[in-house]
């Protein structure tokens, strides 16, 4: 099993939602972050002071897939998420240990 | 039956009649009733507009000014900048009910009222003919403590986000009596030496408090400012208002509740009320678009903050003026402070580094100040007929008037109004400085906030 954590500009969240479960992933958990990489920020300007604002918004998707589907998930996540610019964000991939249904105690990728 | 009551009808006349004796009114009776209806008459819609005048000026305290301050704060700051204004509705209110309506409006001297009207008393329904004829003295009384609690709260702008609450009572208090009371008593109170409509050395024009309400309010804010020096991370670290939407709608309840504020200056009314009415809007409305402008020009982006901050500078700057000047001055007065209060807020206090948090002295200081001497400027008797020689003939009022030397009166009013907000700040602060150990909160204090650190409490707590 592999964890996927995405982040994506905000405005493309409706979008890879639609993508992933367009290919059968159900489960997600979606977090309103902010961050920066190598975009730059903005200027703001409040009664003549000058404020860089170079946190960003930005929307983390993670999700836990079987190994096999690795790949098929990735495509989606980039093909949703890509406008092409900087800013688009990342997709990190981590292994998995263990996964455990809570309601009957399922194990392993029958939980996922 | 039915012929017993037909009796009893035709009888009813008799029976009216036997009870009100026959003697008809002479004229004179007619003519003493008449004029008593007219009396009541007029002083039943001069008080209507007084006392909707005294709830709009309350108004623009709570919810108004606090709104608008609350929103330009950090969110940890909320709460705190907000009671900054909420606490004076009740602290003021009792000193002017104890004792600051008497040494404000109590006559005799000319720097200080006396205590005639100590508790209140004798100010009740019988009007007070120096301050309002036609309306209960409790009426006037009432209506000027609404004034009296938004002058400290506009100081609270220069403070914000690092100043003790139990200090901050304690320099209102004292600033009151320093500054204040004595302030309103030179210039609206009776003998006081300001007074331009009740035997004052130096007449000043100040309609509706330029002097008292915004002058000693916004220099007091700079002396604040520089007394307790910088925020933590001023100017290095981003402060941005946290929420500019509810100033939004503080500044709208500001110019709203100005119309009590300047048209209710004219303490009936009145078709002066109707021209300081016209005055006060024209005036926000030029402002707003002057600041908007201006920073249009400067930063490439005309901001919501800036219109709204505009507005509220072209509302201190028509303050005096309002029950003088024309429509078309009104504009002109409007444009000049949105330009010279935008210039004070940006320029000019960078240049000179000192963190009025909020631009209080660069809002009401400067816009109060370059208000009452535009007041001597355009002040006339076409709008304003109550100034007359003993033959009765009108007065010129301002520079357009032909009375040029009005400008030095103003010029005497302002340097007084200067003057002891600047002295009485200083002595307010010290004497709350001593009283509590530093009128500063400590540097984790203001770190966590002052919602938290003074008050137990936070302003948003939107998980729960």
């Amino acid at each position: 099993m592999k964890k996927l954590e995405a982040i994506v500009q905000p405005f493309k969240m409706e979008e890879v939602k639609e993508a992933l479960k367009a290919i059968g992933i159900d489960g997600m958990t979606i977090t309103e972050v902010r961050g920066h990489g190598r975009q730059k920020g903005h200027k703001e300007v409040y009664r003549g002071q000058e404020y860089n604002v170079d946190l960003l918004p930005k929307v983390k998707f993670e999700l836990v897939v079987a190994d096999a589907r690795v790949e098929e998930v990735i495509t989606a996540l980039t093909a949703s998420a890509r406008t092409g610019k900087i800013g688009d964000g990342k997709i990190f991939v981590y292994e998995v240990a263990e996964a455990i249904r809570i309601r009957n105690g399922d194990r392993g990728e029958s939980a996922l | 039956m039915k012929r017993l009551l037909l009796l009893g009808l035709i009888l009813l006349p008799c029976l009216a009649f036997a009870q009100t004796p026959a003697a008809p009114l002479t004229l004179e009776q007619r003519v003493t009733a008449a004029e008593v209806a007219v009396k009541s008459a007029q002083s039943a819609g001069d008080n209507a507009w007084m006392l909707t005048s005294a709830a709009l000026v309350l108004m623009m305290t709570g919810p108004g000014l606090a709104l608008f301050y609350g929103g330009l704060v950090r969110r940890k700051n909320v709460l705190s900048t907000i009671m900054h204004s909420f606490v004076l509705m009740g602290v003021v209110t009792v000193l002017w009910a104890l004792i600051g309506y008497s040494l404000a409006f109590g006559g005799g001297s000319a720097y200080i009222g006396d205590l005639r009207y100590l508790f209140l008393n004798g100010v009740g329904a019988v009007p007070n003919a120096d301050y309002g004829a036609t309306i209960p003295h409790q009426t006037y009384m009432v209506y000027q403590l609404m004034f009296a609690i938004i002058t400290p709260a506009l100081i609270s702008g220069a403070f914000a986000e690092r100043m003790k609450f139990s200090a901050m009572l304690i320099f209102t208090t004292i600033w009151m009596f320093l500054v204040y009371f004595p302030m309103a008593h030179m210039v609206w109170g009776k003998d006081g030496l300001l007074n331009s409509s009740l035997g004052g050395k130096f007449p000043t024009f100040d309609f509706a408090g330029g002097t008292v309400v915004h002058i000693t309010s916004g220099v007091s804010a700079l002396v604040c400012a520089l007394y307790l020096k910088k925020r933590l991370g001023y100017p290095t670290e981003p402060i941005r208002p946290h929420n500019i939407v509810i100033s939004v709608i503080g500044a709208c309840l500001l110019w709203v509740g100005w119309f009590g504020f300047n048209a209710g200056s004219a303490v009936a009314a009145s078709s002066l009320a109707s021209s300081a009415f016209v005055a006060t809007h024209f005036a926000a409305a030029s402002a707003a678009l002057a600041w908007m402008f201006v920073e249009w020009i400067k930063t490439g982006k005309p901001s919501t903050l800036g219109a709204i901050s505009g507005a509220v500078a072209g509302l201190v700057a028509i303050t005096p003026a309002s029950g003088f000047v024309a429509p078309m001055p009104a504009l002109l007065i409007g444009l000049c402070a949105g330009v010279v209060c935008y210039f004070m807020a940006t320029a000019v206090k960078h240049m000179f580094g000192y963190d009025d948090a909020l631009d209080a002295f660069g809002v009401h200081g400067a816009g109060g100040t370059l208000g009452a001497i535009l007041t001597g400027i355009f002040a006339t008797n076409l709008v304003n007929d109550s100034f007359k020689d003993p033959a009765g003939k009108l007065l010129p009022l301002g520079l357009i008037d032909g009375h040029g030397v009005q400008i030095l009166y103003q010029l005497v009013g302002i340097a007084i109004a200067w003057g002891l907000a600047i002295v009485g700040s200083l002595i307010a602060l010290k004497i709350a400085d001593m009283i509590v150990g530093g009128v500063r909160v400590t540097k984790e204090d203001e770190q966590q906030g002052l919602d938290l650190s003074q008050h137990g409490e936070e302003g948003y707590l939107l998980e729960n």
